[in-house]
């Protein structure tokens, strides 16, 4: 049972919290893992100096690390920077203002480079968008594919043939038709993000609908009938019974659907030059530097581990919201 | 003749299986008064289910129909109240909630929420489950998931209780407990009761008539055992009384001896057209007293 740890009295609880910060507790639950990652360090160390490339000796873990302190201390120069920039702006203009009263005052914005941080914010920010737009639309209509056969038949065939499509296929009509339809006066995203957010969108979408397509529609036939016997509104059947009987199938989807979404980012960033970590890969092998190799391996793993990090995220919300807390997750 | 408080009346059921056309009931008559209790014994596969669940309306009748109250029923409804075999709990409901869940679409309009809390409690006390009204269907044991299931179905005050072999999964201790359970609220609340059972004793001991079903396909009505034993029925002193054993030994020889599964087509045959004549005595009908029920 898992729930052990809430029944227990507060003492009990303290006295097994205690036991888990004894190191006999976790030295070897870490082991095995901090193994295998110094093995493949100096697998990577010992490959990484027999590579040489046009741009220099293929970047080791210590390049790696140095590039990765240079990227961090780029950012807060950056900041420095931009914040030195109101500040003189400022004082310019309340000089302005105490020599003439009625003197136009000008106010810019700083147009600072985006500095490898910003631009992971930029991809969290659009993939998060895109994800959320996606399943705003597919977990309503895989919930009606799964409860109606005849929506199910209707929609299959445009699913089937759209899922296997790379959203990289549909990156420049998406470009084509947001530059064509979104021309507001001041607008609240900028085209770059919409173009990335609906790309991400066009792949997030399939591994839900279709997940959640079959989590409802494979709900115990005695529960439905439950169901009917008690005469529930459609919108109470789908809210009590429909919705907390798929949602292991639902979240199985929206962890694919986070995952592909994540990978389908950085490309369409690199293919569209839209701000954020894939383009930050790309300018990187555009330049062309001696750093640069380096500077696009920290992107790799930084990519990597937000990757890994949004899927435990969405672990650790399917083992909130999921009834079954014996159901092994992983 | 006087209208009966559920009457099923020529029913027949015409399975669509990929094109093949199976018939599943043929000519099903059954006719209850008000706080009757009844069983359906047959063989597995017999039908029995498919009845119980034409009386629920989860299945529609291709000739025949069903009326309670005089009314038809054509759809499922909490007049009808079901209980499945594997208890059908709802697993992320606590034992509180899957019955309110019921309560409160049945009551919504008419009891206020204090109202429907009392009666959600009272009800759970009825199966003997309020001390484990928090805890999740997965938590309690099998006996115990079941009494929550007929708790949630009495609370929907049905006119008829359906069970579908409720006790069917259970051990034979925890069976024998919820058959006393069941027997001595069928007697305090008076509810009109159709049990499927594959469970001879368990026949006897809870009903009023027993109807037992011929073998599909075409299945139907065999014969119908009038149960006379007094109330309350007590099992222990019942296990050596001569009426139960009769009536038991009835039973057994309706199921083993003339509609064992395994017999020729030919039994079969005359079970069926003896359900279409039914006003003329068929061969079972010689042996078994039969209530006469079946006549149209």
């Amino acid at each position: 049972m898992t729930d052990t740890a809430v029944t227990l009295p507060p003492q009990q609880r303290f006295a097994q919290m205690a036991a888990f910060l004894r190191p006999s507790q976790w030295v070897p639950l870490l082991l095995v893992p901090c193994l295998g990652i110094i093995v493949f360090i100096l697998f990577w160390q010992f490959s990484a100096s027999r590579i040489e490339t046009s741009l220099g000796q293929f970047p080791g873990p210590v390049q790696v690390w140095e590039q990765l302190q240079n990227l961090g201390a780029e950012h807060f120069r950056e900041r420095d920077k931009e914040v030195a920039f109101y500040q003189r702006q400022e004082k310019r203009n309340a000089e302005k203002l105490s020599a003439d009263p009625q003197a136009a005052v000008k106010l810019r914005n700083y147009t600072g480079k985006p500095t490898f941080i910003d631009q992971i914010f930029t991809s969290l920010v659009t993939v998060a968008a895109g994800f959320v737009l996606a399943n705003m639309i597919a977990i309503p209509l895989g919930v009606l594919c799964g409860l109606s056969t005849g929506v199910y038949k209707a929609f299959n065939p445009i699913i089937q043939i759209f899922k296997p499509v790379s959203p990289l296929a549909w990156l420049p009509l998406v470009t084509m038709v947001v530059s064509a339809t979104y021309s507001v006066e001041d607008p609240l995203f900028q085209k770059a993000f919409l173009n990335s957010a609906i790309t991400v969108a066009l792949c997030c979408l399939w591994p839900t609908l279709i997940n959640t397509t079959v989590g409802v529609a494979s709900i115990d036939k005695d529960l439905v009938n439950v169901s009917r016997v008690m005469a529930l509104s459609p919108l109470v059947h789908v809210r009590k019974i429909v919705l907390p009987a798929a949602i292991p199938m639902i979240f199985t989807g929206l962890r694919l659907s986070l995952a592909t979404g994540w990978m389908v980012l950085i490309a369409a960033e690199m293919l569209a030059q839209n701000p954020g970590l894939g383009k930050f890969v790309w300018d990187e092998f555009q330049n062309g530097s001696s750093n640069s190799l380096g500077r696009i391996m920290v992107a790799v793993l930084v990519i990597g581990v937000i990757g890994f990090m949004l899927d435990k995220m969405m672990l650790t919300l399917q083992k909130r919201v999921s009834w079954d807390k014996q159901a092994v997750l992983r | 003749m006087s209208i009966k408080y559920l009457d099923i009346t020529g029913v027949g059921i015409e399975f669509d299986t990929n094109g093949k056309k199976y018939r599943a009931l043929q000519n099903v008559n059954l006719k209850l008064d008000k706080g009757e209790f009844v069983s359906l014994i047959g063989h597995s596969g017999c039908g029995k289910s498919t009845v119980l669940n034409i009386v629920a309306g989860l299945h529609q009748a291709t000739e025949g129909g069903v009326a309670l109250e005089g009314k038809e029923v054509l759809d499922p409804g909490p007049d009808r109240a079901v209980v499945f075999q594997n208890h059908s709990l709802m697993p992320w409901l606590s034992v509180y909630d899957n019955v309110a869940l019921a309560v409160d679409q049945v009551f919504r309009k008419t009891k206020s929420r204090a109202e429907r809390r009392q009666w959600i409690e009272h009800n759970l006390q009825l199966v003997n489950m309020e001390h484990a009204m928090d805890k999740l269907p997965g938590e309690i044991s099998g006996g115990m998931q079941q009494r929550v299931g007929i708790a949630r179905c009495l609370a929907m005050e049905p006119k008829v209780l359906l069970l579908d072999e409720p006790f069917g999964a259970l051990d034979a201790l925890t069976r024998a407990q919820l058959q006393d359970s069941l027997m001595s609220i069928q007697t305090a609340l008076g509810n009109t009761v159709i049990m499927i059972t594959h469970d001879v004793d368990e026949a006897v001991l809870l009903s009023d008539r027993i109807v037992m079903m011929t073998n599909g396909p075409a299945a139907t009505i065999g014969d119908i055992l009038e149960v006379n034993l007094p109330r309350p029925r007590d099992r222990l002193e019942l296990a050596e009384d001569a009426d139960f054993v009769h009536l038991r030994q009835q039973v057994l020889e309706f199921l083993y001896a003339k509609h064992d599964k395994h017999e020729s087509q030919a039994v079969q045959s005359v079970a069926d057209s003896c359900a279409q004549l039914s006003a003329i005595p068929g061969p079972e009908k010689s042996v078994l007293s039969s209530s006469g029920t079946q006549a149209a």
